[in-house]
């Protein structure tokens, strides 16, 4: 059921943007050409750009880089038809210098437009973070086949587990940096009636932050399933914790294997996991739940936020393309130890966190390794990366347990 | 400036109902007054710079309640904010400030000889003397909303002003993103360094935005008056020294604050005020005086004392930790400061605190000598 809030019903190779200004009218435009964009309502502004110039001298992340005066100038006046704003987007990156290990991204978008009317900042930025890729010239190929994934069964005597996430967003509302509190529980709505009708192995249950007993809380909470409001400053600075907890919450199946977040950092993050090493099983549930969640929204006129430029749209330009990280639980107590071990992971194009996720330290020689790349490459080649690259390093492992030596391997292409 | 406020027209699109917040859980003087009703009706309001309705109340939507302390949940962007949105900010000021009505007059009064004693507070028990209070400049937002080339006006405006003043107020400003770190262990030693904001109850607001861009403190050379530029509010002045003498405390305060004014008088930016709510300042809590008189007092019999909190009351101030608001109490020892912000002026508060202190300085000897102090228990003031 449709409310005033437009959304068109296209296949998701027919690319639609729309925006909705005021009274409900609908724009649907391509949005290759950004002139179409129709720019939201005047920006309130009493200084001039070089009086509001952020202070980023130091500074050291994406949007620091490349958010030069000239840049400021153009883009501050700009608004998309939300009404988000250059100062909003980079809100998150002023507030944040840098990160004491990873250079962050610095900046998120409001809403589906911004990539559009901030594209001067944003397509600098996504190519930094995106090993070159250019959005102005290039497609992103999604691919969901999980057919094509090959030997996607690991050795259990190293792999612990096995778990792939991406995220969603509903194409028509606006993201958590930016949306309102209606729009927030129109996301909620939204999903929760399209998971409402899984079925079979994925039939399952939804568990709003703000309504769960303490039971389920619990149980939530020792399954590692809850998550919080978030702590982190790069999240929060963004705005995006606004009303916590109103319209958030957590779905998930019976069996426990498919998980879906709420409104935390992106309107929905999808999570297929279990225990072991079927990475294959793991990808395959992966992908037939997305597709089959797309297929309930779209039922009732919605659709993912997505263009050929840059695959599925997230608050984060980090987590364009595919936003989807692969990875695994894996022992590796002698390779980790091996001064290689950094270039190794490099080369295959994977990154190891520790096993409380990003940010986190490895526990015993215990590591989460997951692909490093995200926009650019299809779902099925960047699993396919994963499973090849953990396969070499369970190699590694079983090699230098006999006393054997190792090979770093050369370079993948990026 | 809050984020996600991004239009103000665009959530109209959507039922009052639907955007109305989920209040169910919480416990702030926000949360008391705002009804569906006063939603719908401010709801397309904005002050001339932009500010709306979910600007004002985003810090108690996002902050249900504080454990110790009914929280007052909404912040002002701008001086109209106080006016445009008076039907929600009305009931919380009543609320807050002792049943003060949208037609009560509020006195100013920053004559320090109106003060009667304060020079002779024991120092063997008054360990430090302090008046603070928050100053906002006329023609600017406040620090909820500001962009940051307003706040760096606000800051460029105050240092001038302040590089004006000689006599005992002649001092020097610290910027917080160009102090050497030898300026900045200084500061830390003297105690006069603030740091970004922490409080979610701040946070939220958007106060810390940019930090620290056009934050910084400004001391004299006796280091006896201070003003920070740009924290919670645009400016906090503080007049403090060891021991008890409260008077001269005061009488610094006032002149130095006298002369500040003169200065952004001048330049045609005097500070917000105006005869209903006296000093317009972030948090509707500080309006008024905005003032925050106190000392550091050392009390170990009276404070476990039964009727402590009662005679706390009935004296009109309030106790604090000696590391300031939500904090604890270290080794008996209190900050004891004005109740009232509102509806009596920076006299008449002061003297309370005058008269409150050397009450219960004189109460904690009587118990030192194993004495009652039943007798001595004040009426209501």
């Amino acid at each position: 059921m449709a409310n005033n809030f437009a959304r068109l019903l296209t296949s998701k190779r027919n690319v639609g943007i729309l925006s909705l200004v005021g009274a409900g009218s609908l724009t649907a435009g391509f949005l290759f050409n950004r002139e179409h964009v129709t720019a939201g309502a005047n920006v309130r502004r009493v200084y001039p750009a070089s009086a509001e110039y952020p202070d980023l001298r130091k500074h050291n992340n994406c949007m620091a880089s490349h958010l030069t005066p000239a840049i400021y100038a153009k883009l501050v006046d700009k608004a998309t038809p939300n009404g988000y704003t250059l100062d909003q987007a980079i809100q998150t990156g002023v507030d944040n210098p840098g990160h004491p290990f990873i250079k962050t991204v610095g900046m998120v978008a409001g809403d589906e437009e911004s990539y559009e009317v901030f594209a001067e900042l944003l397509n600098p930025v996504i190519k930094e973070r995106h090993n070159g890729y250019d959005a102005d010239t290039m497609t992103h190929p999604t691919d969901l086949d999980s057919r094509k994934l090959t030997s996607g069964q690991f050795d259990e005597r190293y792999v612990l587990s096995s778990r792939v996430r991406t995220g969603r967003s509903i194409r028509g509302l606006s993201l958590p940096p930016a949306c309102t509190r209606a729009e927030r529980r129109e996301v909620e709505r939204v999903v929760v009636d399209a998971l409402a009708g899984l079925k079979g192995d994925l039939a399952g249950k939804y568990y709003s932050l703000v309504s769960m007993t303490e039971e389920e809380q619990q149980q939530l909470i020792d399954d590692h399933f809850l998550f919080d409001k978030p702590v982190s400053p790069l999240l929060t600075c963004s705005g995006m914790a606004r009303d916590w907890p109103d319209a958030r919450g957590i779905w998930h199946n019976n069996t426990k294997t498919f998980l879906i977040w709420i409104n935390e950092e992106d309107h929905t993050r999808v999570i297929s996991m279990e225990k072991g090493g079927n990475m294959k099983r793991v990808f395959d549930r992966f992908c037939s739940g997305l597709k089959e969640v797309e297929r309930l929204i779209q039922e009732k006129g919605w659709e993912f936020m997505w263009n050929e430029r840059l695959g599925y749209i997230l608050t984060c330009p980090s987590n364009l393309g595919t936003g989807l990280r692969a990875g695994v639980h894996v022992k590796l107590p002698r390779l980790s130890k091996d001064p290689r071990f950094s270039k190794i992971l490099d080369n295959l194009r994977l990154q190891k966190r520790g096993t409380g996720g990003v940010d986190t330290a490895a526990v015993g020689s215990t590591f989460d390794i997951s692909n490093l790349d995200r926009l650019g490459q299809s779902e099925v080649q960047l699993v396919q990366t994963v499973v090849d690259g953990v396969n070499y390093l369970i190699d590694c492992e079983k090699k230098l347990e006999k006393g054997q030596d190792i090979k770093i391997p050369p370079p993948l292409k990026k | 400036m809050p984020f996600g406020n991004t239009h103000n027209n665009f959530k109209l699109n959507f039922k009052a109902d639907e955007e109305y917040p989920d209040l169910a859980k919480h416990n702030n003087h926000m949360a008391k007054a705002l009804t569906k009703d006063i939603y719908a009706k401010l709801r397309d309001k904005q002050t001339p710079s932009g500010y709306t309705l979910d600007d004002v109340i985003q810090t108690g939507v996002d902050n249900p309640g504080h454990p110790f302390i009914m929280t007052v949940g909404c912040v002002a962007g701008d001086e109209e904010t106080y006016e445009v949105f008076k039907d929600l900010l009305d009931p919380i000021i009543s609320d807050r400030h002792g049943g003060y009505k949208p037609t009560d007059k509020h006195k100013t009064d920053l004559n320090f000889e109106n003060l009667k004693g304060g020079d002779d507070l024991d120092p063997n028990y008054v360990l430090s003397s302090r008046v603070r209070t928050g100053r906002s400049i006329k023609g600017y937002t406040l620090p909820p909303h500001n962009s940051r080339g307003e706040r760096r006006a606000v800051e460029r405006l105050s240092v001038e002003a302040l590089n004006t003043l000689d006599g005992e107020f002649k001092g020097k400003y610290y910027p917080l993103n160009k102090m050497t770190d030898a300026e900045q262990e200084q500061l830390i030693n003297d105690h006069f360094l603030f740091d970004k904001p922490v409080s979610p109850l701040l946070l939220a607001a958007g106060m810390a935005r940019d930090w620290p861009d056009a934050r910084g403190i400004w001391h004299n050379e006796a280091k006896s008056f201070l003003v920070w530029v740009n924290e919670e509010d645009h400016l906090r002045v503080i007049s403090m020294e060891k021991g008890g003498n409260m008077k001269e405390v005061f009488r610094r305060f006032c002149v130095g604050l006298n002369r500040i004014e003169e200065t952004f008088k001048k330049h045609n930016h005097g500070f917000m005020w105006n005869e209903h709510l006296g000093y317009v300042l972030t948090c509707p809590s500080n309006l008024g005086t905005g003032l925050r008189g106190g000392v550091h007092v050392k009390l170990p019999k009276l404070s476990t004392h039964p009727k402590f909190e009662e005679i706390m009351t009935r004296l009109r101030v309030q106790k604090r930790g000696t590391g300031g608001v939500d904090t604890a109490s270290v080794g008996g020892v209190f900050d004891i400061s004005n109740a009232d912000r509102l509806g009596s002026s920076e006299v008449e508060q002061v003297q309370l605190v005058v008269d409150g202190v050397k009450l219960m300085v004189e109460m904690e000897k009587k118990l030192e000598k194993g004495e009652a102090i039943d007798s001595m228990i004040p009426a209501q003031k």
